[in-house]
């Protein structure tokens, strides 16, 4: 099979597609199935990833979530269990096969994880290290990035003065901003956050939406919540899962009004 | 009255848990008093600079300068260390991040039959094996002693005996980095060398050397695998394959014979007793370790 004609075909036609109704997506996923070992985790999930958007991923616990994400930075290879079939198409190429730069993928693949794990280290080091992997060298552009980045997600007023400080002295809502931060210094295209406000209390929760609202006018953002509220507050499109299907998808206005399957109407009831 | 029974029992259990857990901690103090109390006679006749740093060991003579041993068991628990560093963390790095499961679980397995192994049986084959093979390094190297018997013997084998202590110690470290701490550096586009160099080793650096620390001091008391194998000649052992005699071993091989002489007893309760201190703070220096990293980190 030729995956040259695959992607200009997934590109071309549905692209056209998408931009005629004034739609911007970035990632398409296309029949993906996933197994861990014999247990079958996606199925045949049909998904578009908006661009400069955040697109949200609901659904009961142990439904996919997190494993989709996973495949989206290949952070799936880890598993030797794990076997995919389908396609992720990002950027002319389906990330899914083998000749792909999983480096690179995972550089334009930010991820912000449920709990913050800063690295060892101080709180600049922590986004130096993420801009030596993006292969800035110099000392005085690394500091001016540093400060760049730590002032983008608010948390500049908060650790200017203490920059040389191991990371865990930070609270967890800070830690939680720093790890974006480092997250955005790799200049990624999405960012992957998987239920990145379930460890935070509601102010930090509250400053992480609103640096995911801002974010959105750049990023493509796919976002994990069991938070309906959060969904409802910042989702631009959704998309309902359940037992590894992607069962009801569209703009949050058209599903939360009037959700089609009586699981999804379970869901939002059990939500409230 | 049932009431009172019951009150009874709790204070008894109470009291019970109190007593066993004074005798606990008292232990180390009450074996380092009543070695104190034995070495005495020595202490007061010589000054204690002199006994650890004399090597004029003559006891029939009334000389007691400890140097020799304490050479040696610095020596001897130094080589292993060495010899054993970058085995343990190799092992350790391939075992928690690169094995797969089966192999993973087969190793596992086999540190923990060697950590089962009484160090006399490592001492047995140390003489079967080990020595034979240092004798022909010592000999091609035109070595003054070739019997193989010597420190670097003394080394391999005390590197052997505590491998399995100090890698349980290093898997265990290596588990308990979370796996979301590698999967957010992965997700940074860090390889995965990368990731286990630059992040879950700086992660648990105080731990290894906690770790290493205690092998240390595990090294330092090993006795019968080492005694067996290290020659046991009062020296100071001029290279790895001339024969030294470390403080345990001068323990082990002595105490119980020549009593007769005058203070031979308060010499060897004093090499006891200066174990015990130096593996006490080689305890209480890797514990400090892990507390200062981890009020730092
Ligand atoms: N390493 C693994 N091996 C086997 N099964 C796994 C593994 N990881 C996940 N699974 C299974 O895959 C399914 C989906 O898990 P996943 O973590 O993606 O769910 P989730 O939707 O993120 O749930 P949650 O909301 O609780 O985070 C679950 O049934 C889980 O048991
Ligand atoms: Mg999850």
């Amino acid at each position: 099979m030729s995956l040259e004609n695959n992607t200009s075909l997934i590109d071309e036609e549905i692209i056209r597609k998408d931009e005629s109704k004034g739609l911007h997506n970035l990632i398409y996923v296309k029949d993906l199935s996933l197994w861990h070992g014999k247990q079958q985790t996606l199925k045949n999930v049909e998904l578009n990833i908006r661009d400069k958007g955040i697109t949200v991923l609901l659904g009961p616990s142990g439904c996919g979530k997190t494993t989709l994400l996973k495949t989206f930075n290949r952070l799936t290879d880890l598993d030797p269990d794990i076997k995919t079939t389908g396609s992720i198409f990002f950027e002319d190429k389906d990330i899914l096969t083998k000749n792909i730069d999983v480096y690179a993928l995972r550089q334009k693949m930010g991820l912000l994880s449920q709990r913050p794990h800063p690295l060892p280290g101080t709180i600049s080091d922590n986004i130096r290290y993420a801009l030596k992997l993006k292969g800035i060298k110099s000392k005085v552009e690394q500091d001016d990035r540093i400060e760049y980045y730590i002032k983008k997600v608010a948390l500049w007023d908060e650790v200017k003065d203490r920059l040389k400080y191991s990371a865990n002295s930070l609270s967890i809502g800070q830690q939680q901003r720093l790890c974006l931060a480092r997250g955005l210094a790799i200049e990624p295209r999405v960012i992957l956050a998987d239920e990145p406000t379930s460890a935070l209390d509601p102010i930090s929760s509250r400053k992480i939406e609103e640096q995911f609202q801002e974010l959105s006018k750049e990023f493509a953002i796919v976002l994990v919540t069991h938070i309906l509220r959060q969904a409802k507050r910042l989702a631009d499109y959704t998309a309902f899962m359940y037992y590894g299907e992607v069962v009801e998808k569209g703009k949050p206005s058209d599903l939360f009004e009037n959700p089609k399957t009586e699981i999804f109407k379970d869901y939002l009831q059990v939500g409230h | 009255m049932n009431f009172s029974l019951r009150y009874y029992i709790e204070k008894l259990r109470k009291s019970w848990m109190i007593i066993s857990l004074v005798i606990i901690l008292s232990l180390p103090f009450l074996i380092g008093i009543s070695l104190l109390f034995k070495s005495w006679p020595l202490l007061v006749s010589t000054p204690i600079s002199e006994i650890i740093f004399s090597s004029n060991w003559m006891p029939t003579k009334g000389n007691f300068g400890l140097w020799p041993f304490i050479f040696s068991s610095i020596v001897v628990s130094l080589l292993g260390l060495l010899i054993m560093i970058p085995f343990t963390l190799a092992s350790a790095i391939y075992i928690t991040q690169f094995a797969p499961n089966w192999i993973s679980k087969v190793l596992r397995t086999v540190i923990d039959i060697l950590a089962g192994i009484p160090s006399v049986i490592f001492g047995l084959w140390g003489i079967i094996v080990i020595v034979p093979m240092v004798s022909e390094w010592a000999t091609s190297a035109n070595s003054a002693n070739a019997s193989g018997y010597s420190i670097l013997a003394a080394g391999i084998v005390v590197a052997v005996t505590t491998l399995p202590f100090v890698l349980n110690m290093l898997i265990e470290l290596f588990e308990s980095v979370p796996r979301e701490l590698k999967e957010s550096t992965l997700a940074m586009g860090a390889s995965h060398w990368q990731t286990i160099k630059d992040v879950i080793l700086k992660k648990i650096r105080p731990g290894i050397i906690a770790a290493f620390t205690l092998g240390l001091s595990k090294a330092f008391g090993e006795t019968i695998a080492v005694l067996m194998v290290v020659g046991n000649v009062v020296q100071i052992p001029d290279s790895i394959f001339a024969a030294g005699y470390p403080l345990p071993a001068l323990l082990a091989n002595n105490y119980g014979e020549m009593m007769s002489i005058p203070k031979y007893d308060s010499a060897l309760m004093l090499s006891a007793l200066m174990l015990l201190i130096i593996v006490i703070l080689f305890n209480y220096f890797a514990h400090k370790v892990i507390r200062f990293y981890q009020s730092k980190m």
